[in-house]
């Protein structure tokens, strides 16, 4: 009964985005007050259907109601509750039904949080919205229904992936699709735009909150993904450069250019034509990240169960949603030139190298990891593009970005008057060359370029992101939330850099052989192997070795890496051992039997590595302060400056 | 206005790769062996260590090299296939025992039955790795001038064995032995 | 700079780990340093995505050792890598080849730098003539926005 209520719910739901498409952009476009007033009740009765079939599916799985085959296939009687509520969105269907449901949250958001926006452009947005949710609705429903019932039902299921069945399913598709689903707001608001004919500068106001929000948990989401994958996934490594993973770097990187491009059209109504193309393409960067995850056009450790006549399904939705986009944007965009001026030196400029940096970046991330494709589709053989070839490719705009980065934050407006900042922060520079030099060699022992480099651009940029908010409160001057802000995301950014240079030069990574009452040192620190035992858990059992690690003979920590099988789908898995540091991870993972009661152990010792995620948690939360600024939450057409505040102030 | 056209132009480029795409198999990998000789090997016979199973044997005749192992879901499915395949005395089929335990091995090919005139015990995969084997179960054609001229991977059944290696065995003019 | 020795010391002697058999340590760091990259540009077919030195099965454990004896025996990177793309095609190089057909691949951080840099010129060119052909702007706000 609960599965029928649910796919019956869901289509009600997709009736409900038809109208909401319909109502919302016809009645704007014939100007129909009684049309579009149907858009906004229609988004909140789209979300009650969408969250009422996600609660049915969701209460499936609890109840173990292995009559669904959805069900059947992605979960287990022996699987606890939590991960029975996590395992609705473990595979393709579900997944699908999730990203529909966050697609009809954040239409709720806009709906209601919009009160001040015209009728006519809230209405094309949420018409927009609509049409996005009727195409992702209509291909769940047609190929990919969650719903569907096996008969006979399955006497109990095939599980949850063991690798899936983890704290971390819980929290981080949730949160990336929050982000990557969220850039579809910015890609309404420019498509209604388009549709209306206008882009100013309170148009880049409106969008800027909006799009920041949906970055930030952007943000959020990749570095659970990539926590997630260190230490689950036995090797040790926080990036892998997989198609998938690239699939939600890239919608990051055009978000990020996003950002940092509205502010110019915010602010100086410079660069509209641009904005408008980096809002569809980051957008469309997520439609496309979705077509690869699910569609078996490439490889990855993450790809859903393909099949091609559904990869076709969302090959099309994807080819009208953006070639619409991109078809009103070559009508539109001619139009919107504008003849302010901006010199040489001077913030525009600057946030235009940042832009076209972030842009080559994505593109050559996209390229790399499309180019297999190309060459077999063009029969010319077939060869792989893998980490070496990003690792490579991905610093050449990366290395100008921080260095402009560190600078451009103090640029002004039109001009940079950077005059009596060129000092300090040429100081700051040399003062961050020398610690990063002398805490390589008293460290670590050894000094690399590249290494050098990232230490040196990571403690740069934290000087010269922090000065600004330091010296304003310094001075009992007052500080934006804007500018706060900003200055937290870069902070996050140096953070982030020092952790990768520290992480990837000086980490060491071991396989060894040893057998119980052996030891080996790495990095300082002495593993010893005291002991092998055998575990049961709820749902697997397992086999644990016992470390004991110390340094100088004080005793770090034991730690206690199991080598699982889960009962029902008998797949061995690699639960890796970590302990964590302010400067450092000891990671222990246990491989295969060798003979002779050996094991192979795989020990890695990664200095710096909780700053790589620490500092995507500043960007995110510089984000989120950022977003918060008074000026996104009033309503007043034009805001006096504040008594007293000087030219720098002004958001 | 021309440039504003151009991501559109760009779009409609990617949708016909990716669309194309659609239709391939990514993981698919052609075997660079193909028209080159085959390498040498000479192995312990897994039945009899002694025995030597080398394809010096088999110059100047086409035969089938078959990999597999009895921990290969995939051997045991195309196992009736190439008993069959063997019958038909067509073109001897080699076994190429790819990392396995040897008693295993002995006892499945007497249980199962034995398709291979002879079999190689690889216990270390070095000849495997020359083959380019890397899944389990793989099957090579070669000709009589010792050159690969074919490679299935995956399960054979006789319906690829009708398709891909009959028309390839008459079209070099393999005969039977 | 006593503790400085120490450090690289300890390093170059914890980079020989011990054990029954690693196998894995060469007492040359040049040569480990060159397994260590040589591994980790190569595919493991088994496994998606993983390079031979991440992966667990097998055939990567066979081809890690593989790379071993012919570092040993003298072999150079490029013949160690052809020695695998003759058996299993440039689908097992990570790192793909500098070759006609991948030409664009690595070119285009260069191109794509040049391109750019000249659009940004040349849009930076135009507005700073525009803010000077301005003469009685006003004093912009400076600032973040």
């Amino acid at each position: 009964m609960i599965p029928e209520l649910g796919h019956f719910a869901l289509i009600l739901a997709l009736c409900l985005a038809i109208a909401q498409s319909v109502f919302g952009l016809i009645g704007a476009y014939r100007r129909q007050p009684e049309w579009m007033a149907v858009a906004r009740p229609a988004v909140a009765g789209q979300f009650v259907f969408v969250a009422l079939a996600f609660g049915c599916l969701a209460a499936s799985f609890v109840a173990n109601d292995f009559s669904v085959s959805y069900v059947a296939l992605n979960s287990n009687s022996a699987l606890p509750t939590f991960y029975r509520v996590a395992a609705v969105w473990g595979a393709h269907e579900g997944s699908l039904l999730l990203w529909i449901l966050v697609l009809a949250t954040w239409s709720l958001a806009v709906a209601a949080l919009s009160r001040s926006l015209p009728d006519t452009f809230i209405a094309r947005v949420l018409g927009v919205l609509g049409v996005i949710s009727t195409g992702f609705m209509t291909f769940t429903l047609a190929t990919s229904n969650p719903f569907t019932r096996l008969l006979p039902p399955a006497l109990d299921g095939n599980d949850l992936n063991p690798l899936l069945q983890d704290f971390a399913l819980a929290v981080h598709p949730p949160i990336l699709y929050t982000g990557y689903v969220g850039f579809a707001v910015a890609f309404s608001f420019a498509c209604a735009a388009m549709l209306e004919g206008r882009l100013d500068q309170a148009w880049a106001r409106w969008t800027r909150p909006w799009t920041i929000v949906a970055w930030m948990f952007l943000t959020i989401g990749i570095a659970l993904g990539s926590w997630w994958a260190y230490y689950e996934l036995g090797w040790g490594g926080w990036w892998f450069w997989d198609p998938v993973e690239n699939a939600s770097f890239m919608p990051w990187l055009a978000g990020t250019a996003l950002i940092h491009s509205l502010a110019v059209t915010e602010k100086r109504g410079l660069f509209r034509s641009w904005t408008l193309l980096l809002a569809i393409f980051a957008f469309s960067l997520s439609l496309l990240g979705t077509f690869l995850v699910r569609s078996g056009v490439l490889i990855s450790v993450h790809a859903f169960a393909t099949d091609p006549a559904r990869g076709v399904f969302v090959l099309t939705f994807l080819t009208m949603c953006i070639g619409g986009a991109l078809s009103l944007y070559a009508w539109r965009a001619p139009k919107l030139g504008s003849s302010a001026g901006f010199e040489l030196w001077s913030r525009e400029s600057f946030l235009l190298f940042n832009n076209v940096l972030l842009v080559i970046a994505a593109a050559l991330i996209l390229l790399g990891t499309l180019y297999p494709l190309f060459i077999d589709g063009l029969d010319l053989g077939k060869i792989s593009v893998g980490p070496p070839y990003f690792r490579a490719v991905f610093l050449v705009p990366m290395l100008p970005l921080l260095a402009l980065a560190g600078v451009g934050m103090h640029a002004s407006w039109k001009r940079a008057r950077l005059g009596g900042l060129k000092r300090p922060l040429l100081v700051g520079l040399v003062v961050a060359f020398a610690l990063a030099l002398a805490s390589a060699l008293w460290f670590f022992g050894r000094v690399t370029v590249l290494a050098t480099v990232g230490l040196t651009a990571g403690l740069w940029i934290i000087y010269s992101a922090l000065r600004e908010p330091i010296s304003r409160l310094r001075k009992r001057q007052s500080l934006s939330a804007a500018v706060l802000g900003m200055s937290i995301a870069h902070f996050g950014v140096g953070v982030f850099t020092i952790g990768v240079a520290g992480v990837e030069a000086y980490k060491i990574e071991k396989d060894v052989a040893l057998r119980p009452g052996q030891s080996v040192n790495i990095a300082g620190y002495d593993f010893a192997f005291r002991e092998l035992r055998n575990v049961e858990g709820p749902n697997y059992s397992a086999i644990e070795g016992e470390f004991e690690v110390t340094r100088n003979g004080l005793l770090v920590r034991v730690l206690q890496p199991q080598k699982r099988v889960y009962r029902v789908q008998t797949m061995p898995m690699t639960e890796a051992a970590i302990t964590v540091g302010w400067t450092r991870d000891l990671f222990v993972a246990l491989g295969d039997q060798l003979g002779n009661d050996a094991w192979s152990v795989r020990i890695q010792y990664k200095p710096l590595i909780r700053y790589v995620w620490l500092g995507a948690l500043f960007m995110a939360f510089g984000g989120l302060v950022a977003a918060t600024d008074r000026r996104y939450r009033s309503v007043r057409v034009t805001e006096p400056l504040p008594a007293g505040s000087t030219a720098r102030d002004a958001a | 206005m021309s440039r504003y056209v151009l991501p559109l132009g760009g779009l409609a480029v990617l949708v016909v790769f990716l669309f194309f795409g659609l239709h391939r198999e990514p993981s698919a990998i052609p075997s660079p062996l193909i028209g080159k000789p085959a390498p040498q090997f000479a192995l312990p016979s897994v039945g009899d260590p002694a025995r030597q199973v080398t394809n010096a044997t088999y110059r100047g005749r086409m035969y089938v090299l078959n990999v597999w192992g009895t921990w290969c879901v995939g051997c045991r499915e195309e196992h009736t296939a190439l008993l069959a395949i063997s019958r038909t005395n067509v073109v001897p089929v080699v076994g190429l025992n790819w990392k396995d335990d040897r008693p295993l091995a002995i006892q499945w090919l007497n249980e199962l039955g034995n398709p291979y005139v002879e079999c190689g015990f690889d216990a270390d995969g070095r000849v495997a790795i020359d083959w380019g084997v890397y899944g389990a179960p793989e099957t090579f054609l070669i000709d009589a001038n010792g050159v690969v001229i074919h490679k299935h991977i995956a399960p054979l059944t006789e319906e690829i064995w009708q398709r891909d290696f009959l028309p390839r065995i008459r079209a070099a003019g393999g005969s039977p032995q | 700079m006593k503790a400085w020795c120490a450090t690289v010391v300890l390093l170059l002697v914890a980079s020989g780990a011990f054990g029954i058999d690693s196998g894995d340590d060469f007492a040359d760091p040049i040569l480990q340093a060159r397994y260590e990259r040589l591994i980790h540009d190569l595919r493991c077919l088994v496994c998606q995505n993983e390079s031979i030195a991440d992966s667990n099965a097998g055939l990567a454990a066979d081809l890690r050792r593989e790379v071993r004896e012919m570092l040993r025996a003298g072999k150079s990177d490029a013949q160690i890598l052809s020695f695998m793309t003759d058996r299993y095609g440039d689908f097992v190089l990570f790192r793909p080849p500098f070759v006609a057909r991948t030409w664009v691949l690595w070119l285009a951080p260069a191109l794509l730098l040049g391109v750019g840099a000249w659009i940004a010129v040349r849009i930076v060119r135009q507005r700073d003539r525009l803010a000077r052909a301005d003469a009685d702007d006003s004093d912009l706000d400076s600032g973040p926005a």
